[in-house]
């Protein structure tokens, strides 16, 4: 970021959640960086931005589209780099209907099912036949056919005019037009502009589709692979990139390869296809290597050729096991034990109210953490038990709380944001009974491997053969680096037997390798902790490679090839990368080139080609298909192949663009316990006339289990509250300072009242909108040394159907003066409003429920997610 | 606070300090700026200060401490007229004022180590010696101020010494006149020690403080000696009361006259003001009293009268600092008001703020 | 300019210590304020309750708090008088700072004002201000405050007898005696250290004393906080504000960079965005015991009055 000319900041409020990675927004301002915040809150981050624009949550695409259409209009883009390295020259297929044609939804809407069947959004052959080799892919280089990407992408965004920019997102055109001329004056040859973005753009229903809409953008200024360029995902916890590679979700094995389903991933040949083809370009044509090793890595010698290397071991997902799946199956009675690790559901979860009653109807529930969190005392103190909905003397759940090590009394790595990994070593010893998590879960196995030693139900043989010995470190604790050691890989017999692998394409598909996570190959390499280094500023690379090991490759930037020319040259000198070396014949320059070293710029492979041989000498895009940056997204996308703006679940605005209200593919939970307010005018939608957003605030950390019970933070921002506008202060009586009462169609919260010019109405669609603010880092307990109401319990539950998050960014809420009624009378006054406004389960939800859930391409569109 | 329908299902509302206030308190005196509707949003700063918060922090001085002010300039005062007295040839008025010197400086003591925040400590102050400090220098002048008042106030008591009588029969002489010597700084130091502060009403009084506070031992030892000492005894007291009156007047007047017109108003407000107001009544009253106060009664009477002015006044001027310590007006309207007249008068080498 | 540190004896061998609070690249995340607490051990201030000051919730320098962030929102006249009275500075003819190294000559030429924006939120991390005449530290009775080899004023608990002068001598409202630390909750029995003491920032003398950087410092994710040799430090702020004139943005001012000012100059200099009393500081400070010589010319006057005035009532008879 610090070699951006421009940083937009959108969808994040990167000052006050990433204030330690601002210092290089700060550095790069230093420089003479513009930056810009597009928010719908005026932030710490705005602060000390050259400019902040206000937006009104949920209508980012628009934003993004008006840009999109206004550097297409106006023939902004940069040209060479959009012909060669995008594939908008590519031609779509003649049965591709966009959203243009088909009044707001794309072909192969199923609704029936709410989802969408992808075969249309495909590439055409030289006949116009849609085809899935994308090698055979028909091109326009002039860019003028009306089936050319580039083409559709006019038609797809022409509606999203600054007036519409104006009309939705209530931001003028004075305003759009500076922050176009911004990015276009810091795009190109010479300059580059970098978006960052976090929850404000990824907790809505139409999440994905955001940064969708960003990275079209950005390609289009080529503005991808290039020093100061991208779309940085600013991510959440310490190591929450960590737990995508090697994940915490339900979908997914570690290195982005999918978690089997039933019916889709029967067979070991199912599996493998369904990941990628052999035919394709690019590194995933290789991810049997990458499996076998990882099964290799758990099941040792038991995982052979002949069983398939023990794929059958792997559970099989018969739908979305998502965290509000499990909540619901939890309220159907379908779930009897639940460990909480390392998470505060009944405060940080969307509808707080239906995890502790969720949590209430299980047998056990074991919470792990460094402190008596709400999600281990609502059986005692919590809301319900206070407003009489729950007697703690009825609930039949038995709760275990154990002890969790912090961070500093344990080592291991963190992987942050720039999928840098970065190891930590332990500092103290933990106290007391707390252990860290990684004894914990060798422990609980090896009790459990004990219990069921000399088992012969093949039931229990995936538990028996997974690979269990750790060595103890000198305290006699198992040794983390060696989980490191076996994440990295290492050959399986032969010559080097045990030897740590130096890189992915050293995995093979034969049972010769293991490895636990193909991507993080080579953070053992030489048998050194790479993820341990520590010269100071990284050493006297630009790119800093002696601190930590980003993966892959130690590659700090992605895609790098992007950042020359189709012949191999820089762009510009002010903005070298990478570059290719005519006299060595080799790739080389300030970073480790992400291409086949030894491919020359004008290489083209022979057409039977396959994998990373397939790729072209200017095929940048070395994890797609087809080598090039989607414009148009042919899959990996459940929700359409282009961005389409859809109104959140609940706004009380109509949808300006597309008759459709809602994204018709969102995951939907209708239920009485998670209702929604009417929508856009409709009937009893005035009963919540206010928008409301939730976010965070640098002096808490998310549902406040580590910071609300440090006494040092707590008085740094003491109580709940809500920030309002002067206006809406004064339409509702409210006092700064005093309280407030904040209604859903979901519950009711008390916070105490900021009244500030940092919130301002907005004028939509010609007419005010306000927007409330609520941080969300506090939850109803008597452990913390602060607590107060949730902001969570407001939200509802509705999901992106391509990444299940939540869509915690916007809602709709009425505000009122004074505190919140106790006791029954809360419930009441809640019921009161949702009969005023005549809410009922079929509220927003007037179409068939999504049930399906798409996992099948995760591979293509997770890698370099 | 606002309300609401919700009101009676509120749990009742913790009484909120006034520090905390949401203007619910203490109106806050604005600055030049005009002022959004109290309450309405987020107090926008006003020009002259952060919240209305005080810029200078009042010192944790309470009570004992104006108290102190008050007895030591009693000690002081009655060490002179002791020493007068002595030189003088008045021996009931010398043992009264010795013995009230003892008491006062007695009391005095006292009062300092219930100040202190950690009494155990009160020693320190005699670790060093800085000029710097009117702190360290006055914990030095009571000393040598207690040593020699203690010896001649000794002399005067008819307790059994045994050998050491002798002693003290030839140390008191000279003793009575080194706390006749000392009298005057211990009942003028505390003057610079309010003065010597970043406290805006005790530094804007600088000039002239020191005459108030003399001025003001000198009648409240008076008005002591004449409650104690016969009136054939007291004439010089009754003088010096009277002096003390007329400097105690004068010197206040030419004081405030002096002092910045925003500095001198918490001497005129509140508490302090009422204090200070009732000073100078008890002041002339016990002054006209001093003049003629042949009669028993009339020099008991007026010698209460000048000890509670003198009281009043010390208790007046010292929790007038402490008021304007707490408001931030009386701090930056000044300090603005000067640094304007400096900028007017062409010198803007000396200022805090620059722009390189 | 007088060395505080020759005045009191050590060999100025060290380049004098101090900060540079760059208030404008600040994003008020009060890391230094937490990064301070933990080092020194200080406890919870206050009551944990919301203030409504925009994100302060600590309202003050004090015993507990040894870095204080200020929030402060302004609107476009606010910003617009700033800039104003900023470019007022200029044309009084500051910079003659009676300085004998020739400032750099800059902002001269054409200054375009930067788009101006409707809102404004100002964030800065106070401290003390380590001043080169420090009204506390002359003040102080017992020598528990101290001036050290790196220049700065400290406080020694171990001599410190609570008796508060220091607090009514520091004209920035700094240096407060420990009282009531209090530390929330039940569960957690921190021990206050050194109630009844005066307390505040040291800049981190154990810190410096092991070649090490302050906490705040250290910990400010924005080098908004800037940590050095003093004199390196004022040249750097002299640079940033005349970069900052240049862009047009005139409301950029230093703050105890002066050594000709009311206390001598601080150790720890500010670069702001308006005029001092917006946060909380005083626009003219004064150590006190710069008037203290006349002080007691005066005293020893009114002294010698008393004296007087005492010699004539007695010589006027005993009746
Ligand atoms: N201090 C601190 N730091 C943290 C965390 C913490 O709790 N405390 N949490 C960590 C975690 S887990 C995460 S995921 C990250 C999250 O980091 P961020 O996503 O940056 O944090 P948030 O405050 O949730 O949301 C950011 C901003 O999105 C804005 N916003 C809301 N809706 C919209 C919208 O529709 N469009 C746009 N453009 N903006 C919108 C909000 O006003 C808010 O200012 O932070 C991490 N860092
Ligand atoms: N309304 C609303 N809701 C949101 C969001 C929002 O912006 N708005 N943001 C969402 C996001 S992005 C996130 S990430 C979630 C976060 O929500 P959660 O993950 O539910 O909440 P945390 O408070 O981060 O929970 C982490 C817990 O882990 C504990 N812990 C820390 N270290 C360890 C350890 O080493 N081992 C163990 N076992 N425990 C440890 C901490 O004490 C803490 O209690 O909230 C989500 N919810
Ligand atoms: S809390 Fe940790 S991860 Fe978050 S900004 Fe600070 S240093 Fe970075
Ligand atoms: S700011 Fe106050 S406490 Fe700090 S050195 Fe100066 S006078 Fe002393
Ligand atoms: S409180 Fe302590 S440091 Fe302050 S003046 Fe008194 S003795 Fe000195
Ligand atoms: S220098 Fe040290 S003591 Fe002073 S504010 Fe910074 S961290 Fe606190
Ligand atoms: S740590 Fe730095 S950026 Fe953060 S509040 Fe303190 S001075 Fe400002
Ligand atoms: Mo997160």
């Amino acid at each position: 970021m610090v070699n951006a000319d421009c940083i937009v900041l959108m969808g994040g409020n990167m000052a006050e959640a990433h204030p330690v990675g601002f210092g290089w927004v700060t550095d790069a301002i230093a420089r003479g960086s513009r930056v810009i915040h597009v928010d719908p809150r005026f932030t710490r981050t705005s602060a000390v931005s050259d400019r902040h624009i206000g937006i009104r949550a949920g209508t980012d695409i628009v934003l993004l589209g008006g840009l999109i259409n206004h550097v297409l209009t106006h023939e902004l883009y940069f040209r060479e780099y959009v012909v060669a390295y995008t594939n908008a020259a590519t031609m779509l297929s003649e049965d591709y209907r966009d959203t243009e044609d088909l009044d707001g939804l794309f072909s192969g809407y199923d609704e029936e099912q709410a989802r969408y069947d992808n075969s249309t959004w495909a590439y055409a052959d030289a006949e116009g036949r849609s085809t899935t080799t994308y090698g055979d892919a028909a091109r326009d280089e002039t860019l003028t056919d009306p089936r050319t990407v580039l083409q559709t992408l006019k038609r797809h965004f022409a509606r999203y005019t600054p007036e519409m920019v104006a009309r939705s997102c209530g931001i003028t055109p004075e305003e759009f037009a500076y922050l176009a001329d911004s990015i276009v004056e810091n795009s190109g040859r010479e300059r580059t502009t970098c978006f960052g973005y976090a929850t404000g753009w990824t907790q809505h229903t139409m999440g994905a589709q955001i940064i969708r809409t960003a990275a079209i953008l950005q390609l289009l200024m080529g503005n991808v692979g290039r020093p100061g360029s991208g779309i940085m995902a600013l991510r959440g916890h310490a190591s929450i990139q960590g737990s995508t590679d090697i994940p915490t979700l339900f979908n997914l094995l570690p290195g982005y390869l999918p978690m089997p389903s039933v019916g889709v991933h029967d067979t070991w040949t199912d599996y493998l296809d369904a990941i990628a083809s052999t035919e394709q370009k690019g590194y995933w044509a290789d991810r049997e290597n990458y499996v076998v090793s990882l099964l290799k890595a758990w099941f040792g010698d038991a995982a052979t050729a002949e069983n398939d290397w023990c794929y059958d071991y792997l559970p099989r997902l018969d739908g979305p096991a998502g965290t509000y799946q499990t909540t619901v199956e939890m309220l159907e009675g379908n779930v009897d034990g639940y460990f909480v690790l390392g998470q505060n559901p009944a405060v940080g979860s969307a509808n707080g109210r239906q995890q502790r009653m969720a949590m209430s109807h299980l047998k056990w529930l074991v919470v792990r953490d460094l402190n008596m969190i709400e999600s281990a005392t609502w059986w005692l103190d919590g809301p319900e038990i206070a407003s009489g909905e729950l007697r703690t003397e009825e609930i039949a759940t038995e709760v275990f709380f154990m002890p969790a090590a912090t961070h500093v009394e344990k080592s291991g790595s963190f992987t942050q944001t720039q999928r840098l990994l970065q190891w930590r070593h332990q500092a103290l010893a933990p106290p007391g009974q707390a252990e860290s998590d990684l004894d914990f879960f060798l422990e609980l196995g090896a009790r459990i491997r004990a219990r069921l030693a000399g088992s012969d139900d093949p039931r229990d043989r995936p538990l028996l053969d997974l690979t269990w010995d750790y060595p103890n470190d000198a305290e006699g604790k198992p040794d983390p680096e060696a989980v490191l050691r076996e994440i990295n890989g290492f050959y399986v017999g032969g010559p080097r037997d045990g030897e740590p692998l130096e890189a992915y394409t050293q995995m093979r598909a034969d049972g010769s390798t293991a490895g636990g996570c193909w991507i993080y190959t080579g953070v053992y390499a030489g048998g050194v902790n790479q993820a341990s280094r520590r010269v100071p500023h990284g050493g006297d690379s630009p790119n800093q490679h002696e601190w930590g090991w980003a993966w892959p490759a130690d590659r700090r930037i992605l895609y790098n090839r992007a950042s020359a020319d189709p012949e191999g040259r820089p762009w510009s000198e002010r903005k070298k990368l990478v570059w290719w070396d005519a006299d060595q014949g080799i790739w080389t320059g300030l970073d480790s080139p992400d291409f086949p070293l030894d491919r020359a710029p004008g290489a083209r492979p022979d057409a039977d080609a396959v994998g990373p041989a397939a790729l072209t000498g200017d095929d940048p895009f070395i994890m797609q298909s087809d080598g090039k940056g989607w414009l148009f997204a042919p899959k990996g996308m459940v929700d359409g192949p282009l961005p389409t703006h859809y109104e959140p679940q609940e706004s009380p605005v109509a949808n300006a663009l597309y008759p459709l209200q809602q994204a018709p593919t969102r995951v939907t939970f209708p239920r009485t316990d998670n209702l929604d307010a009417p929508s856009a005018g409709a009937p009893g939608s005035d009963v919540y006339p206010y928008i409301f957003t939730t976010y965070r605030l640098t002096e808490h950390h998310t549902a406040g289990g580590m910071s609300r019970w440090s006494p040092f933070l707590s008085e740094l921002q003491p109580q709940m509250f809500c920030e309002v506008s002067p206006a809406l202060a004064a339409e509702r009586g409210l006092v700064n300072g005093g309280w407030a009462t904040i209604v859903s169609a979901r519950a009711a919260i008390e916070a105490r009242v900021l009244v500030t010019d940092r919130m301002r109405p907005l004028i939509v669609d010609g007419r005010p909108v306000h927007q409330v603010g609520l941080p969300y880092h506090w939850g109803v307990g008597t452990q913390a040394v602060v607590s107060g109401d949730a902001a969570n319990d407001l939200v509802g539950v509705t999901l992106d159907p391509n990444t299940q998050i939540q869509e915690s960014k916007v809602a709709t809420c009425d505000v009122v003066a004074g505190r919140r009624p106790r006791g029954r009378a809360l419930v009441d006054l809640v019921t009161d409003y949702q009969q005023r406004a005549g809410v009922t389960v079929d509220t927003d939800n007037e179409r068939p429920i999504q049930k399906h859930f798409d996992n099948t391409e995760a591979g293509d569109s997770g890698a370099h997610g | 606070m606002s309300t609401s329908d919700y009101d009676q299902f509120r749990p009742p509302e913790p009484e909120r300090r006034r520090r905390r206030g949401f203007g619910g308190g203490k109106r806050r005196r604005g600055g030049s700026t005009a002022r959004v509707p109290a309450d309405s949003m987020v107090p926008e700063v006003e020009f002259t200060s952060y919240y209305g918060r005080n810029v200078v922090k009042p010192p944790p001085w309470e009570w004992p401490v104006a108290l102190y002010l008050f007895t030591g300039g009693v000690a002081g005062a009655s060490g002179v007229l002791a020493a007068g007295a002595q030189i003088a040839g008045l021996p009931v008025l010398r043992r009264n004022t010795r013995l009230a010197a003892l008491a006062a400086v007695g009391v005095s003591g006292a009062a300092l180590v219930a100040d202190l925040g950690r009494p155990e400590r009160a020693l320190n102050m005699l670790r060093t010696f800085k000029v710097t400090s009117p702190m360290s220098v006055g914990s030095w002048i009571l000393t040598a101020f207690s040593a020699p008042t203690s010896l001649a106030a000794v002399a005067e008591l008819p307790i059994p010494l045994g050998r050491l009588r002798k002693v003290v029969d030839v140390l008191q002489g000279p003793a009575g006149l080194a706390a006749g010597a000392f009298g005057p700084p211990l009942a003028g130091y505390t003057a610079v020690l309010l003065a010597d502060t970043a406290i805006p009403t005790w530094n804007g009084a600088r000039q002239h403080l020191p005459f108030v506070f003399v001025s003001s031992a000198s009648l409240a030892a008076s008005g002591l000696a004449m409650i104690t000492t016969p009136s054939d005894e007291t004439g010089p007291a009754r003088r010096l009361a009277v002096l003390g009156v007329v400097g105690d007047l004068v010197a206040m007047r030419v004081m405030e006259a002096h002092m910045d017109p925003v500095v001198v108003e918490p001497l005129h407000e509140g508490k302090p003001g009422k204090l200070l107001h009732l000073s100078e009544r008890l002041a002339i009253a016990g002054g006209i009293g001093a003049l003629f106060a042949r009669r028993r009664w009339v020099a008991v009477a007026s010698g209460l009268a000048l000890m509670a002015a003198s009281a009043c006044t010390r208790f007046g001027v010292f929790e007038a600092g402490l008021e304007s310590a707490k408001d931030p007006r009386y701090t930056v309207v000044p300090q603005r008001r000067r640094l304007e007249e400096r900028r007017r008068r062409g010198e803007v080498d000396d200022s805090i703020t620059t722009v390189e | 300019m007088g060395d505080p540190r020759t005045e009191v004896g050590w060999p100025t061998v060290e380049p004098r210590k101090g900060f540079f609070t760059d208030t404008s690249i600040c994003i008020g995340c009060k890391a230094c304020e937490v990064a301070c607490k933990e080092w020194n051990h200080n406890p919870q201030d206050g009551d944990l309750e919301l203030t409504g000051w925009s994100y302060d919730n600590t309202q003050a320098l004090g015993a507990s708090t040894w870095r204080h962030v200020a929030f402060v929102e302004q609107s476009r006249e606010q910003l617009v008088a700033a800039r104003r009275s900023g470019q007022a500075l200029v044309e009084l003819g500051m910079p003659t700072v009676r300085s004998d190294d020739a400032a750099p000559d800059n902002a001269a030429g054409d200054v375009t004002p930067p788009d101006t924006d409707e809102f404004r939120w100002l964030m800065a991390s106070d401290v003390c201000k380590h001043c080169t005449h420090a009204g506390c530290l002359d003040v102080c009775p017992t020598g528990a405050l101290f001036r050290t080899e790196f220049g700065s004023v400290v406080v020694q608990a171990d001599v410190c007898n609570g008796c508060g002068t220091c607090v009514a001598g520091c004209p920035f409202g700094v240096v407060q005696r420990r009282d009531d630390g209090t530390v929330g909750t039940a569960s957690r029995g921190y021990d206050v250290p050194n109630r009844h003491v005066a307390q505040k920032c040291t800049l981190c003398y154990d810190r410096l004393l092991d070649d090490g950087v302050p906490a705040c410092a250290k910990t400010c994710p924005t080098t908004s906080i800037k940590f050095g040799d003093r004199d390196e430090l004022v040249d750097d702020a002299r640079r940033r504000v005349a970069a900052m004139h240049a862009e047009g943005r005139t409301e950029a001012r230093l703050y105890g960079a002066n050594p000709y000012d009311g206390v001598g100059g601080t150790g720890s200099i500010f670069l702001l965005l308006d005029e001092p009393e917006v946060y909380g500081l005083p626009p003219d400070p004064r150590v006190c015991t710069a008037d203290l010589p006349q002080m007691w010319r005066r005293a020893g006057a009114a002294m010698a009055g008393m004296a007087v005035a005492a010699a004539v009532s007695f010589v006027m008879g005993r009746r």
